[in-house]
C-alpha cells in the first residue's frame, strides 16, 4: 500500500510458473557459473552434515545395546523397539497427541486468521498496544507460567482433560505475527478490485487473503503441530490419566533416566517411534505445499 | 463528517470483534498469569516465608547482587549472538537452495528440517552421544585425523560453543520453512527479466531476493531472538548448566529458582526481567524495521 | 446493511465455532476422565460414606529407564485386591524434578496428590512449604518392629527434629564398579579391589593405559553427592556435611579441603582420570565401553551394567580413607496434608503394602535399587537372587557405613552452592580451599533465615 514501486499482479506471477518447471536438469547445470556449482556442492555437503545425527540415531536404535559403545557393529536388531514399545501405551499416546495437535491447530487457524486480518488491514484505536500484548505471548515460554496456568485450568475444571492441555495454545501470537506479515504483503490492488465488485471485508478475507496465504498457513501448521508434538512438561503437569497424555511422556521414561545414565539405544528407538509419522507427513506435504501455492492463483 | 466518524467506528468495532476470540485466550493464559507473576515479584515468597510478604523492589536488588544472575545474562547474550545470526543466515541460504536445488529437492528439505521434529530432550540425548569423548561420534571421527578427543561439554571454555552448534542445527531448518514460504511469494517474472538482462546471481539476490524477503527476515529475527532465550530443555540432559554455571541460561536459572529453590518471588522477578529484555529488543526491531519494510 | 448482516453472521459463526469446539472437546474430556471427575466430586462434597471406595492418587517418578510403569500398576492392582475399599491410581510423573514440579503445582492450587515418591532431599522443602504430614501417629500404631526393620541409613534422611516424615522406597547408595578383565591385564588381583585412597591411586595408575583411564567420578549435576562421599571417608569422627536439624552446613573444614584436593589430584596430579567435568549420564557408558577401568556411581546402575557389560566386572565398597563411608540417595514415600484424614490413613496402608519384605525384594531385583528393609533380604526370592548374583549385596553391606544424603533447609540453593564450587575446583578455576570457603558463604546466606 505504501510502496507502489513494484506493481505486480498475481496473473503475471503465475504465468512464469509453467516456464520455470520446464527447465531440465542438464540444461540448468550448463547454465550455472562455476561459482554457483561450488555453492551447490557446499549446500549438498551441508545437507549431508545435517542428516548425520539422524543416521547416528537410526544406527543406535537398530543395534544391540551393548554394541553401540564399541566400534562399528552391524548386527541388526528390533529388540530396542520391543523394549521401548512395552514401556508405555504408545498407541494410545499417538492418538492423544494427534487429537491434541489437531484440536489446537483447528482453533488456532480461526483465531489467528481473524486477528491477523485486523492487524494487517484495519485501522483501529490501540492497535500498537494490543499488538505488543500479543508480542508478550511470543516472549514468554509457556512453561514459566505453569503454576498460574495450573490455577486457571483448575478453576475452569479442566484438569486432566485434553481440552485443558490445549486451551493455553488456542491463540498463537506466533501465527498472528506470521500471517500479519503475509497479509500486509498482498497487493493492495486486489483489495480495491474486490471491493469494487461488491465484496465485503469478510468475503475479501475468505476469498482472497486466505487462499493466497496458503504457503504461510502450511508453514504455520507445520510449526504448530511440531510444537504440540514436542510439548512435555505442561501436559505432564496437568494430566493424570493415560487417556489424556501425549507421546513425549512415553519418551521421557527413557530420555530422563538419571539413576542409570544415558540409555542411547532406547532413547534412539523411542525417538524414532515418536518422530516417524511426522517425518513421513512432512515428506508428503512439503511437495504439496509448493504445488498448492502454485495453483492457488489460477482458481 | 458524521459518515466518516461512523465508518471509523464501524472499522473499530469490526477490528475488535475479530480480535475478541484471541484476546479471551490471551487474557486467560498469558496476561492474567503474567500479571500474577509481576505481582509476586514484589513479594518475598520462598521456603523461609510460607506466607508471601510484600518487599517492594527487594527481589530486584538482590538479583543485581547475584553473581550467578550476572553470569547467566552474559551467557545468554553470548548464546544469542552465536546462534541468531548464524541460524538466520543458514535458514535463508538453505531455503534458496532447497527452492532451487537441481537434484533431490525433497530430500534436501527433509534433511534440513527434520531436527525440528525431534523433541528437545531426545535431541539432547543424541548430541550427548555425539559429543561424548572417546566413543562418541565426534571422537570417532577426530580419531581418523589423529586429533585428540576432547571433553567438549565438561570444559567451561568449550561447552557453550558445543551447545550453540547443536542449537544452530536444530533451528536453521525451522527458519528455512518461513523463508521457503516467503520465496514463493516473490514474483517469478522479476527473476525472468533479470535473467534476460544478464544480471549476475549475486546482484539478483542483493536487489530482488533479499529486500523482498525482509518481512520474513524481520519475523525470523524476532523468533530467533526469543528462541535463544526460550530453549533450555537440552541443559537438563546435557550439562545441568555446568560446569559451574558456564552453560546456564536465563530461563534455566528461572526454572531452577522456581522448581528447585522454591523461590517464587525471585523466579517472578527473573521472569519479568526476561520478558522486559525480549520485549525491548523485539519492539526496537519491530517498530524500527516494520515501518521501513516495503509491503506492497 | 449488507456489511452489518455479514458481520453478525461471522460473529455468530465464530462464537459457534469456539463454543462448539469447546463442548465437543470437553465431551471427549469427560468421557476419558470419569474417574478423576468423580474423585474431585467426592473431594469437595465429602460424601464418601461407609463402604464406598477411597481413591488415592499416587505420583511416582521413574529414574532407571525401563518399562516399570506396568510393574507399579500391577502392584497397585494387587493392593486393591487386598483392600477392596481403596483404589490407587498410579500416576507416572516423569523424572524426580518433574514430579517435584507437579507436586508443587498441586500443593499451591490446593490439589495435592495423596501420596508421592519424591527425593529424600526434598524433606525440608516439603516441611517448609507445609505440604506433608509427619507419620509418627501411624508408626506408633504399628508394631515397633515395622519401622526398626528399615535400614537406619535410609531412615536418617526421613527424619527431622524427632519426627518421621517419609518412608524409604527406592533407595540407592554409591559403590565402586571395576573391570576384572582390565585388572588381570594390568597385573592386579581381580578379587582385591582397592580398599583405600592410596591403593585406589596406585591401582588406577596401573590401569591407566591403552586409551583406558584408571577411574572416573562423575562431576556434573550431582557433584555435591560425589563430594559428600569423599568428605565422609575423610571425616575423623563420622561427622556429616550438615547438622541433623538441617540448619547448618560444614563445607570448609580442613578435612573437606583435603577430600576435594584428592578428587582434583586424580586428574591434575596423578593423571588417572580424564580432564574436565565427567558427565553423570556418560560415566556408566564409559565403563561399559571399557574406556575406564573403574567408576564410582550409584547402585541404581547395577542391573544396567549387569545386562550390558561384555566383560567380567566387580562391585566393591568405596575405598576408605579415615573410615568407610557413602551417602544414600533415592526416593521416599510422602503423605500430603490438604487431603481427608481417611485418605491419609489409606495412604499409610498403601505405603505399608508397598514396603512389605517380598515387594521390597522384588522391586530391588527389578530396578537395581537397594531393598529398604532388612527382612527383604531374608525372603526366598531375594536369597535366590543374591545367590545367583552376589554383587547385589555389596551395596547393602556398605549401608552400615552409609549416612544421610546432604539435605538441609533451602536444600536446592545449598546443594547447588556446593556443586558449583566443586565443579569450579575440578576445572581449575579456583583452588579447593577457596572453593569450599565460597560454597560455605553462599550456603550460610541461604540458611540464614532458618537460624533466626
Amino acid at each position: 500500500m505504501k510502496d507502489q514501486s513494484l506493481p505486480i499482479t498475481v496473473g503475471a506471477a503465475e504465468s512464469s510458473v509453467s516456464s520455470r518447471q520446464g527447465f531440465r536438469f542438464a540444461r540448468r547445470l550448463r547454465r550455472e557459473s562455476p561459482a554457483m556449482l561450488i555453492g551447490y556442492g557446499v549446500m549438498y555437503l551441508l545437507a549431508a552434515l545435517w542428516v548425520i545425527p539422524l543416521l547416528w540415531m537410526v544406527w543406535a536404535a537398530f543395534m544391540p545395546k551393548s554394541e553401540t559403545l564399541n566400534g562399528w557393529s552391524w548386527n541388526f536388531t528390533l529388540e530396542n523397539f520391543a523394549h521401548v514399545w512395552q514401556a508405555a501405551p504408545f498407541a494410545q499416546y499417538y492418538l492423544n497427541t494427534l487429537l491434541i495437535a489437531g484440536g489446537v491447530l483447528a482453533v488456532q487457524l480461526v483465531t489467528v486468521t481473524l486477528a491477523s486480518f485486523a492487524f494487517a488491514r484495519l485501522n483501529f484505536w490501540g492497535r500498537d498496544i494490543i499488538f505488543v500484548l500479543f508480542l508478550v505471548q511470543l516472549m514468554i515460554p509457556a512453561d514459566v507460567l505453569i503454576f498460574p496456568n495450573y490455577h486457571v485450568i483448575k478453576e475452569l475444571n479442566l484438569l486432566d482433560t485434553k481440552l485443558g492441555i490445549m486451551a493455553p495454545f488456542f491463540v498463537s501470537a506466533f501465527g498472528v505475527f506470521l500471517l500479519r506479515q503475509m497479509f500486509k504483503q498482498l497487493p493492495a490492488e486486489l483489495e480495491e478490485a474486490a471491493v469494487m465488485e461488491g465484496c465485503s471485508k469478510i468475503g475479501l478475507l475468505a476469498r482472497i487473503y486466505v487462499p493466497l496465504s496458503i504457503p504461510v498457513y502450511v508453514s504455520f501448521a507445520v510449526v504448530s503441530i511440531s510444537h504440540q508434538w514436542n510439548n512435555f512438561l505442561w501436559p505432564l503437569i496437568i494430566t493424570n490419566s493415560v487417556e489424556n497424555r501425549p507421546l513425549t511422556v512415553g519418551l521421557a521414561i527413557f530420555a530422563q533416566s538419571f539413576e542409570t545414565g544415558a540409555q542411547w539405544a532406547d532413547v534412539s528407538a523411542a525417538t524414532l517411534l515418536v518422530i516417524a509419522p511426522l517425518l513421513v507427513l512432512f515428506m508428503i506435504f512439503q511437495q504439496r505445499f509448493i504445488n498448492s501455492f502454485m495453483h492457488a492463483g489460477i482458481k | 463528517m458524521s459518515s466518516s466518524v461512523r465508518s471509523t467506528l464501524k472499522e473499530n468495532g469490526f477490528a475488535w470483534l475479530l480480535l475478541l476470540p484471541s484476546l479471551v485466550f490471551l487474557a486467560l493464559f498469558t496476561l492474567y498469569p503474567m500479571w500474577k507473576t509481576g505481582k509476586i515479584s514484589f513479594y518475598q515468597s520462598d521456603l523461609a516465608t510460607p506466607i508471601p510478604t510484600f518487599t517492594g523492589w527487594d527481589n530486584y536488588s538482590r538479583m543485581l547482587d547475584d553473581s550467578v544472575f550476572r553470569q547467566v545474562i552474559g551467557n545468554n547474550l553470548w548464546f544469542a549472538l552465536a546462534t541468531v545470526p548464524a541460524s538466520i543466515l543458514l535458514g535463508m541460504v538453505m531455503a534458496i537452495f532447497a527452492d532451487k536445488a537441481i537434484h533431490a529437492k525433497s530430500w534436501v528439505r527433509v534433511s534440513f528440517f527434520y531436527p525440528n521434529l525431534i523433541p528437545m530432550i531426545a535431541a539432547a540425548n543424541v548430541w550427548l552421544f555425539i559429543y561424548t569423548p572417546q566413543y562418541g561420534l565426534l571422537s570417532r571421527i577426530t580419531v581418523w585425523f589423529n586429533a585428540e578427543g576432547m571433553n567438549l561439554l565438561g570444559n567451561p571454555d568449550t561447552v557453550m560453543g558445543a551447545l550453540a552448534f547443536m542449537m544452530i542445527w536444530k533451528e536453521a531448518g525451522y527458519f528455512m520453512i518461513f523463508y521457503l514460504a516467503g520465496l514463493q511469494n516473490i514474483p517469478k517474472d522479476l527473476y525472468e527479466s533479470a535473467n534476460v538482462d544478464g544480471v549476475s546471481r549475486f546482484v539478483v539476490f542483493r536487489r530482488i531476493t533479499f529486500p523482498l524477503l525482509m518481512p520474513t527476515t524481520l519475523f525470523v529475527m524476532i523468533i530467533a531472538l526469543t528462541n535463544s532465550f526460550k530453549l533450555v530443555d537440552h541443559l537438563w540432559i546435557m550439562t545441568k548448566g555446568g560446569p559451574d554455571n558456564s552453560s546456564s541460561l536465563l530461563l534455566f536459572y528461572i526454572f531452577e529458582t522456581a522448581f528447585s529453590f522454591y523461590d517464587q518471588g525471585m523466579a517472578g522477578a527473573l521472569t519479568v526481567v526476561m520478558i522486559g529484555i525480549l520485549l525491548i529488543l523485539s519492539c526496537a526491531q519491530f517498530f524500527g524495521l516494520d515501518k521501513r519494510i516495503h509491503y506492497r | 446493511m449488507k456489511f452489518r448482516a455479514k458481520l453478525m453472521l461471522v460473529l455468530c459463526m465464530c462464537v459457534l465455532f469456539v463454543a462448539g469446539c469447546g463442548t465437543s472437546g470437553s465431551k471427549t474430556g469427560q468421557g476419558d476422565t470419569q474417574q478423576p471427575k468423580l474423585e474431585s466430586g467426592a473431594n469437595t462434597e465429602q460424601v464418601a460414606s461407609e463402604g464406598e471406595q477411597t481413591e488415592l492418587s499416587f505420583y511416582y517418578p521413574i529414574a532407571v529407564g525401563g518399562p516399570l510403569t506396568s510393574v507399579i500398576e500391577k502392584m497397585t492392582e494387587e493392593f486393591t485386591k487386598e483392600n477392596p475399599d481403596i483404589k490407587v491410581k498410579p500416576i507416572y510423573t516423569g523424572s524426580y524434578a518433574d514430579t517435584t514440579t507437579k507436586v508443587q503445582a498441586g500443593v499451591q492450587a490446593k490439589q495435592p496428590p495423596d501420596v508421592a515418591v519424591l527425593l529424600t532431599t526434598e524433606l525440608y522443602s516439603m516441611i517448609d512449604s507445609n505440604a506433608v504430614i509427619p507419620l509418627d501417629d501411624f508408626i506408633a500404631k504399628e508394631d515397633p518392629s515395622y519401622i526398626e526393620d528399615f535400614y537406619p541409613a535410609f531412615m536418617s534422611n526421613a527424619q527431622s527434629e524427632g519426627k518421621t516424615y517419609s518412608i524409604p522406597f527406592q533407595r540407592s547408595t554409591i559403590v565402586l564398579y571395576y573391570n576384572k578383565d582390565a585388572f588381570k591385564k594390568a597385573g592386579l588381583d581381580p578379587e582385591k579391589p582397592p580398599a583405600n585412597w592410596d591403593e585406589l591411586v596406585t591401582a588406577a595408575k596401573q590401569l591407566n593405559q591403552n586409551g583406558q583411564s584408571g577411574i572416573e567420578i562423575p562431576g556434573s549435576g550431582f557433584a555435591y553427592w560425589m563430594f559428600q562421599l569423599l568428605s565422609l571417608q575423610n571425616s575423623p569422627d563420622g561427622g556429616n556435611l550438615m547438622s541433623p536439624d538441617g540448619k547448618k552446613v560444614f563445607f570448609d573444614t580442613p578435612e573437606n579441603v583435603e577430600a576435594l584436593q584428592y578428587w582434583v589430584d586424580l586428574t591434575k596430579k596423578h593423571k588417572v582420570m580424564p580432564e574436565g567435568i565427567l558427565d553423570w549420564a556418560t560415566v556408566p557408558s564409559d565403563f561399559l565401553a571399557e574406556k575406564t577401568a573403574m567408576i564410582i556411581h550409584t547402585t541404581g546402575n547395577l542391573t544396567n551394567i549387569k545386562n550390558s557389560a561384555a566383560f567380567d566386572f566387580g562391585v566393591a565398597f568405596l575405598p576408605m580413607n579415615k573410615q568407610y563411608g557413602s551417602p544414600t540417595g533415592g526416593g521416599n514415600f510422602y503423605v500430603f496434608k490438604d487431603i481427608e484424614p481417611k485418605k491419609q490413613e489409606a495412604a499409610w496402608k498403601f505405603i505399608k503394602f508397598m514396603t512389605e519384605p517380598e515387594r521390597a525384594a522384588q522391586w530391588s531385583i527389578d530396578t537395581g535399587y537397594v531393598a529398604v528393609r532388612k527382612s527383604a533380604y531374608e525372603t526366598d526370592v531375594m536369597k535366590q537372587y543374591t545367590q545367583d548374583f552376589p554383587l547385589a549385596v555389596v551395596a547393602r553391606d556398605q549401608l552400615e557405613h552409609a549416612h544421610a544424603e546432604l539435605s538441609t533447609h533451602n536444600n536446592g540453593r545449598v546443594s547447588k552452592a556446593l556443586s558449583d564450587q566443586v565443579q569450579a575446583a575440578l576445572t581449575g578455576t579456583i583452588d579447593p580451599a577457596g572453593a569450599l570457603k565460597k560454597a560455605q558463604e553462599e550456603a550460610n546466606k541461604a540458611l540464614e533465615p532458618f537460624n533466626k
